[in-house]
C-alpha cells in the first residue's frame, strides 16, 4: 500500500534533467545579504566606529542596539529563570550565592542601614539575597535596594515575585526603569554598593555604565560585577564553546520557544572583553581594585569583578 | 551554487532525493545561511532536536512552533526530497514552485472570499474558519531545511493544512487534527504527520474508538488513493466547486466529526441522567 508514492517518486526522476535548474529567483527565499557581499548596504554607507556596534556577532546601529536587547529580554523575561536553570544546570544559584556573600551586604557593627543599587537586576535574584544577607547575618531590616533595569517586563517580574516572597510591600525594595548608562534618577555619591549581575555585556557602551557607577557611588563604594568570562584552560574552553553555541540556543528553543534570543546571548558572551581587559575598564572609570581585580568562578565561565571608589580625588 | 557542502563522491552518487549530505562543518563554523532564518544544522543536532521537539509536542500539543521543527528535522534525507519531486512531476506543482505564492492573512482577502457563492471552495474555507474560530495566521517559517526549495514546499504544506481542514471538513479539535495528519501521512509521506498519528494515545477512549473504527481507517484509504494534495493551487481554485475538487482529487468525506461527537455527548448525558453514578 505504500508502494504507491514511492512509485510516484521513481515516475518524477526522469522529467528532472528537463526541469530548469534554479531558472528563476527564489521569490521568497532569496539569499540574505551577507557581511562579507561588498554591494551590501552595510557596508555602503562606511559607517564611522561610534556609528555601529555589536549585537552578538552582528553589527547594528548604535542607536538600535539598546531596543533589540530590550527584545531579548522582553520574550525571555517570563521563562527567564527557567532557562537560566536548564543552561548552568543550577549553577548559576551557586554563583549568585558567592557573590552576594562575598559582598555581606547589611549594616555593620557600629555602622548604618546601607543603600544598595543594583542594575539589570529585573528578576530581583541578587536583591533578594542582599535584603536575606541583611536580615539574617546582620538583623537589619533598614538596608534598602534598588532594583533598576532598562527592561520594564523583568521589573514587573521582579515586583511579581517580590510580593510573592513578602518583600513587597515594605520600603526595603523598590523597582525602577533606568538606563545603566546614565541612571538619571540615582543622586551622584548616594549608594553604598552597587551591582550588576549578568547585564554589564548587554549594555551599549560599557564604559559609560562604569562611569554612572562611579557617579552614584559614595567615597568608600563598592562597585561588583558578575558576568559572564573566558573560559581557561583551552581544550576546557573548545567544549564550552560547543556546548553554548549548539545546546544552549537547541534548549531556548525547546523551553522557551524562542532560539533567537538565546543564540544573542552566546554571542554577546563571547563578545564580551576577558577578565584582565574589564578589570582594566574597572580601574579606568576610577575604582581601586585589589590585585588582579577579578575572581574566576567554575574555571572562567564567570568571574566577579570588584572595584572600591576611592576616599579622595 | 548548491548551499549543501558538496558530498565527497567515493562511489557513484545516487540520486539526490537519496542522497544523505555529508556535513563539513561544525557548530563554530556552520555556513552562511541559505535563506532567511535559516539555520544549518549538523546532524547530532538535528537528531537532538528531532528527539526533542517530538517530546515536547506530544507532551504539549499547543505548541505549534515545536511540532513545525519536528516537521523540520525529520523530513530529510528523503522525505522531503520525495515530496518536491512529486511537485516537480505534476505540471500545477511545477507551477507552484515556480511562482512560489505564500499563504497569509494578508495574502488571502477573506471578505470576498465570504462573498462568494456557497460550495466554492473558497466559501467552504471561510465558512470553516469561521466555525472553528481561526485565522490563517502566518505559520511558523522554516528553518530547519538545507535546499531552499525543500524548504518552501515544506512551507507551502504548513500554509495549507487549513485548506485540507476545510477539504476534509475535520475540525480543530485533537480527534480531527490527528485524523487529519494520518490523512496527510498517507497522501505526503511527511514522517512529522505519521509521528503525530502516536497522539491517539492522549485522545479519550471514545474517541480512540472512533479513531481507529473510522477515521484512520478513512485517512489511510483516501491518503493513499487521492491525488496529491500538495500540488493543489489554492489560491487558483477559490472559485472552484469543493464537491468537484474531491471528486477530481478522489477523497470521500469523512462523517462529520463535530455531530458525531456532539451525538455522542448527548447520548451520553442522557445514561447518566437515567442512571446517575452512586
Amino acid at each position: 500500500m505504500a508502494a504507491r508514492p514511492l512509485a510516484r517518486a521513481a515516475r518524477a526522476a526522469p522529467l528532472r534533467p528537463f526541469l530548469p535548474q534554479s531558472a528563476v529567483l527564489p521569490r521568497f527565499y532569496s539569499a540574505p545579504s551577507k557581511p562579507s557581499d561588498p554591494l551590501s548596504n552595510s557596508q555602503q554607507s562606511a559607517p564611522s566606529e561610534s556609528d555601529t556596534t555589536h549585537f552578538g556577532f552582528r553589527t547594528v546601529k548604535t542607536s538600535e542596539k539598546a531596543d533589540k536587547v530590550h527584545d531579548v529580554f522582553s520574550s525571555v523575561a517570563a521563562s527567564y529563570d527557567i532557562m537560566n536553570d536548564v543552561m548552568s544546570a543550577g549553577i548559576h544559584r551557586l554563583w549568585k550565592d558567592h557573590f552576594v556573600r562575598s559582598l555581606d551586604p547589611g549594616r555593620k557593627p557600629g555602622g548604618s542601614p546601607q543603600q544598595i543599587l543594583d542594575v539589570a537586576g529585573g528578576t530581583g535574584d541578587i536583591a533578594f539575597r542582599m535584603l536575606d544577607n541583611a536580615a539574617n547575618l546582620h538583623h537589619d531590616l533598614e538596608t534598602s535596594v534598588i532594583c533598576a533595569d532598562i527592561n520594564g517586563d523583568m521589573l514587573r517580574e521582579g515586583e511579581k515575585r517580590a510580593h510573592a516572597q513578602g518583600y513587597l510591600p515594605s520600603d526595603r525594595i523598590s523597582f525602577k526603569v533606568q538606563d545603566a548608562e546614565t541612571l538619571d534618577a540615582i543622586p551622584d555619591n548616594s549608594m553604598d554598593l552597587y551591582t550588576i549581575s549578568f547585564g554589564i555585556r548587554n549594555v551599549t557602551r560599557i564604559d559609560k555604565a562604569l562611569e554612572s557607577a562611579y557617579r552614584v557611588l559614595k567615597p568608600g563604594g563598592v562597585f561588583a560585577c558578575l558576568e559572564f568570562s573566558k573560559v581557561s584552560p583551552a581544550p576546557l574552553d573548545a567544549l564550552y564553546q560547543m556546548y553554548s553555541f549548539s545546546i544552549i540556543p537547541m534548549m531556548g528553543q525547546l523551553v522557551a520557544g524562542d532560539r533567537d534570543s538565546y543564540q544573542y546571548l552566546v554571542e554577546s558572551i563571547k563578545k564580551f572583553p576577558s577578565q584582565d581587559e574589564f578589570a582594566q575598564m574597572v580601574r579606568n572609570a576610577g575604582f581601586l581594585t585589589a590585585g588582579r581585580g577579578y575572581e574566576e568562578l567554575t574555571f572562567g565561565v564567570s568571574s566577579i569583578w570588584k572595584g572600591i571608589k576611592p576616599l579622595k580625588k | 551554487m548548491s548551499p549543501i557542502p558538496p558530498t565527497i563522491a567515493l562511489r557513484p552518487l545516487a540520486p539526490p532525493h537519496l542522497r544523505i549530505a555529508v556535513r563539513g562543518f561544525s557548530v563554530l563554523s556552520r555556513p552562511p545561511p541559505a535563506y532567511p532564518h535559516h539555520v544549518p544544522l549538523t546532524t547530532p543536532e538535528r537528531i537532538l532536536l528531532g528527539a526533542g521537539s517530538a517530546i515536547v509536542s506530544l507532551i504539549n500539543p499547543r505548541r505549534a512552533d515545536m511540532i513545525a521543527t519536528c516537521g523540520e528535522t525529520t523530513a530529510t534525507p528523503y522525505f522531503i526530497y520525495r515530496l518536491r519531486d512529486a511537485m516537480l512531476s505534476d505540471p500545477v506543482g511545477r507551477r507552484i514552485l515556480k511562482d512560489r505564492p505564500r499563504i497569509t492573512s494578508k495574502s488571502l482577502n477573506l471578505e470576498k472570499m465570504r462573498a462568494m457563492r456557497d460550495g466554492t471552495v473558497g466559501r467552504e474555507y471561510v465558512r470553516w474558519l469561521d466555525r472553528e474560530g481561526v485565522s490563517p495566521d502566518t505559520r511558523t517559517q522554516v528553518r530547519y531545511i538545507d535546499d531552499p526549495e525543500c524548504a518552501y514546499v515544506m512551507q507551502r504544506y504548513r500554509e495549507c493544512h487549513d485548506f485540507y481542514h476545510a477539504l476534509t471538513g475535520l475540525p480543530v479539535v485533537r480527534e480531527g487534527e490527528v485524523a487529519l495528519k494520518a490523512f496527510e501521512f498517507c497522501n505526503t509521506l511527511i514522517p512529522m504527520t505519521g509521528l503525530s498519528m502516536f497522539a491517539a494515545v492522549t485522545l479519550k477512549k471514545d474517541e480512540k474508538k472512533r479513531i481507529w473504527d473510522t477515521y484512520f481507517p478513512w485517512a489511510i484509504r483516501n491518503g493513499l488513493q487521492s491525488k496529491e494534495v500538495i500540488n493543489i493551487y489554492w489560491e487558483e481554485e477559490l472559485e472552484t466547486d469543493v464537491v468537484a475538487l474531491r471528486e477530481r482529487l478522489g477523497i470521500e468525506m469523512p462523517p462529520d466529526m463535530r455531530q458525531t461527537r456532539a451525538a455522542a455527548r448527548k447520548a451520553k448525558k442522557k445514561t447518566e441522567k437515567t442512571a446517575p453514578p452512586a
